[in-house]
Parts: structure tokens; C-alpha cells; sequence
């Protein structure tokens, strides 16, 4: 028991630092490079992230491991994938519009931006690549949107900072934003020897 | 412009004036995931590429058939489908590629690139001319990942496609083949891109094709018909213009 929980919080810590969902791997970098201007809306989007993250992980692994694989029909996993991913949330949306006023609030607007979300689509995918089980699934899940949430957050605090600086014309906007995260890659690059 | 739309105009359109990566900035997850050497980038290009063109001919066909109000996930039931033959195939012809570029392939699905060519032009155009659109746009990007590729190889390994073109005494600057060189070529592949616009600009030339695509701000992304809420988004996007500017 006391192994299985050590090998789980090893996974997530892989997961949310060593090989970065963002820094290390490039998903999810439409949101990242984007919805990064205010270390607030960032928050946002990081907290929908780990939700749809962590409950897509869950999905997918128990529609693969109950569905695909009792039906030998593991090599449709690309297209029930998406269309599960989108699916969920879609009803994700609606439930939190119709029971959680506030939560919906807060994470509503970023929801429909995360649908085709590579990052979302990815977790699932390198699970089934892995053989991960459900559980195994759902915490690397929820540790890569915990990587993702961190990295969002520190790119949009410096960002903050940055808007006061003075930054030589061709390189504003994009390029010093691809700079910034050039080295948090570094940084996080220093994580390897943690585990 | 319409009048010239023919096949040729679709191949040079996709591959000079609206190159997906050069241009429009689009797809950026592979362009910095896959460009570690050129000819990763070349072989996620031309999967890309035949992804594109069959899903954009698909698309176009059925345009009558699909009802408007699901096309999107029509769109990506396709693009997925296509997406799964191209990554059996390469599995079972190419099991080399196919590791290197790993989970990759199967997330071609989320390419914003093709949703956004059959939204902007599969859905509405002949299937001749949406299929010389997928060719054009998936050349493009294909030629745009293999130069980042074969920069990046360069640089960090003094290698293009394998072979070595440094001096023997050459130091290669390894980082660039790890991931911050990928964020770095990009910084200084979009610094250019501003660069042109900028004097483009100046002597009084219409630069507005070149965007920052998804990059830059969700709402900027005119091409992100995966957006759900696109209408919206977009009729935004327009009264917002003057701030932007």
C-alpha cells in the first residue's frame, strides 16, 4: 500500500515538473502563450484546466478499459477520445451553469477554449500509451494540469512585469513571451535530477 | 482574388502567401515539438499534409450532406478518422518515424490548422480546388518544419538530415535540440516575422495577414473555428479592433 502511494506521488511529481506539460512537451501552448496577460485569468484557466484535465483522464481510461479493449477496438482510441473530450466538456459546462452558479462564474468562459485543447487530448492518450490503470491515470492527470496551472502562472506574473518594460519594437508581443518561456524551460530543465 | 482561384493559385497560396507557420502562425505545438531534426519535421509535415488534403476532399464532398449546425464535430470525426489511418500506416511502414514522433501523430487531430481549412475553405469551396487547398497549406507547413528542423539540427547537433555539414571543430550548442531551443528559434522566427511586418508597414503595404494566430490571443485567432462560441469571438474581435491597433 505504502509502495503503491510512493510510486503515485513519484508519477505526479514526473508529471507536474520533470517533464512539464508545457515547458517540456509543447501542449497546450495556445493557452499558455494566450490567456497569460493577468496572473488572475491565468489562475482561471489553470483551475479549469486541472477540472476537465483530471475528469477527462477519468473518462477516458474507464471508456478505454470497459469499452475499447473488451470490444478489440483499441485502435478507434483517437476519434472516441475527442469526441468523449468534447462531450464531457460540453455537459461539464451545463451542469456547473445549472447547479454551481458560482464556480460556473469563475470557469466558465475558459471551458469552451479548453474543448480541443491538445494538453486534454494528450494526457489521454499517453495513459493508454503507458498502460497506466484508472487511478495511475487519473493522478498523472491531474499532476500534468498541475504543471500546466504552475507554469501559466509564473508566465503571467513575469508578464505583468514586463509590461512595463522597454523592449526593443520587433520583439514585443509574441517573440519576449517565447523568450520568457525559452527560460522557464531552462529552469524547469533543472527539475530532472529530482527524481 | 476570386477570380484566379485556380489550382495553382491554392498551391502557391498555401505554401507562399498564407504559409501556416511562416505567415499565419498556426499549429504550434508540433512546430516545437516535432522540429528537432530535419527530417522529424519533414515526416510531420507530410503526414500533415496528406491528413489535410484527404480531410479537406472529404469535407468538401459532403459539404451539402453535413447539417450546419454539426459540422464541427462532423469535421473532427473525419479529420480523426484520417488521423488513425495515416498512424497505422506509419507504424507499419515507417516504425522508425513513427517512435520519434510518438503522440504526436495521433494529435494531428488537434492541429488547429486543419479544422481551420475546412472551416474557412473545404466547407465551402469544390473539391478539386479544397483539395489543392489541403496539398498547398500542408506543403507550406511541411517546408516550414523541416527549415526549423534543420536549423535547429544545426545548431545543436551540426547535422541537416543526418549528415555532417560543421567543421570538425564545430561545439554544437546542444540546448537547441532540447526544448528551450525550440522556444528560443521560435522567439526569433516571430521577432523576424514583426520585423517584416513592420516595414511592410512602413511603405504602406497590407500586412494584415500576417497574425500571431492562436499565440497570441484567443480572440485574434479568426482561423479557431474549433472555438465553439467563433461568432461571438469574432464579432468581438471587431469591435475590439481599434484597441488592439
Amino acid at each position: 500500500m505504502l509502495a503503491q502511494v510512493k510510486d503515485l506521488l513519484l508519477l505526479a511529481a514526473g508529471s507536474a515538473l520533470v517533464s512539464n506539460v508545457v515547458l517540456s512537451q509543447f501542449l497546450g501552448l495556445c493557452p499558455f502563450l494566450g490567456v497569460s496577460k493577468k496572473v488572475e485569468t491565468a489562475a482561471g484557466m489553470g483551475t479549469a484546466v486541472i477540472f476537465v484535465i483530471t475528469l477527462a483522464s477519468g473518462v477516458a481510461g474507464v471508456i478505454y478499459r470497459f469499452l475499447l479493449v473488451p470490444l478489440h477496438i483499441q485502435y478507434l482510441q483517437t476519434i472516441v477520445f475527442i469526441l468523449v473530450i468534447a462531450a464531457l466538456v460540453q455537459f461539464v459546462e451545463m451542469f456547473l451553469k445549472r447547479y454551481m452558479k458560482g464556480l460556473y462564474e469563475a470557469l466558465g468562459v475558459y471551458l469552451p477554449l479548453i474543448t480541443t485543447n491538445c494538453a486534454v487530448l494528450g494526457v489521454a492518450l499517453t495513459n493508454v500509451q503507458k498502460e497506466y490503470g484508472i487511478l495511475t491515470g487519473i493522478v498523472n492527470g491531474f499532476a500534468t494540469a498541475v504543471g500546466f496551472t504552475i507554469s501559466i502562472i509564473i508566465l503571467a506574473g513575469i508578464r505583468e512585469k514586463m509590461a512595463y518594460h522597454d523592449i526593443p519594437k520587433p520583439f514585443q508581443g509574441m517573440p519576449i513571451v517565447l523568450l520568457t518561456a525559452g527560460l522557464m524551460a531552462i529552469a524547469f530543465c533543472g527539475f530532472s535530477g529530482l527524481l | 482574388m476570386e477570380n484566379k482561384n485556380t489550382v495553382w493559385e491554392r498551391l502557391f497560396n498555401g505554401i507562399v502567401k498564407e504559409n501556416p507557420t511562416f505567415v499565419l502562425t498556426l499549429g504550434m505545438c508540433p512546430t516545437l515539438a516535432v522540429t528537432t531534426s530535419a527530417i522529424n519535421g519533414l515526416g510531420m509535415g507530410l503526414s500533415t499534409t496528406v491528413v489535410l488534403a484527404l480531410s479537406n476532399l472529404m469535407i468538401s464532398l459532403l459539404q451539402k450532406i453535413i447539417p450546419d449546425k454539426v459540422r464541427i464535430p462532423a469535421f473532427i470525426v473525419i479529420i480523426a478518422s484520417f488521423v488513425t489511418v495515416i498512424q497505422l500506416l506509419l507504424q507499419g511502414y515507417v516504425p522508425d518515424l513513427y517512435a520519434s514522433l510518438g503522440i504526436y501523430i495521433p494529435l494531428i487531430v488537434v492541429n488547429c490548422i486543419i479544422l481551420g481549412r475546412a472551416e474557412a475553405y473545404a466547407s465551402k469551396h469544390p473539391p478539386i480546388l479544397s483539395l489543392f487547398d489541403g496539398i498547398g497549406m500542408g506543403l507550406g507547413f511541411s517546408l516550414a518544419l523541416t527549415c526549423i528542423g534543420a536549423v535547429r539540427e544545426l545548431l545543436g547537433a551540426g547535422e541537416v538530415f543526418g549528415q555532417r555539414v560543421m567543421p570538425a571543430g564545430y561545439v554544437p550548442f546542444s540546448i537547441f535540440i532540447m526544448a528551450p531551443g525550440a522556444f528560443f528559434v521560435l522567439a526569433a522566427l516571430t521577432a523576424i516575422q514583426n520585423k517584416v511586418k513592420m516595414i511592410g508597414e512602413k511603405k504602406g503595404r497590407d500586412m494584415s495577414k500576417i497574425q500571431s494566430g492562436c499565440g497570441h490571443d484567443c480572440l485574434s485567432c479568426n482561423q479557431a473555428s474549433s472555438c465553439r462560441d467563433r461568432e461571438a469571438v469574432l464579432a468581438k474581435e471587431k469591435n475590439g479592433q481599434g484597441e488592439e491597433a
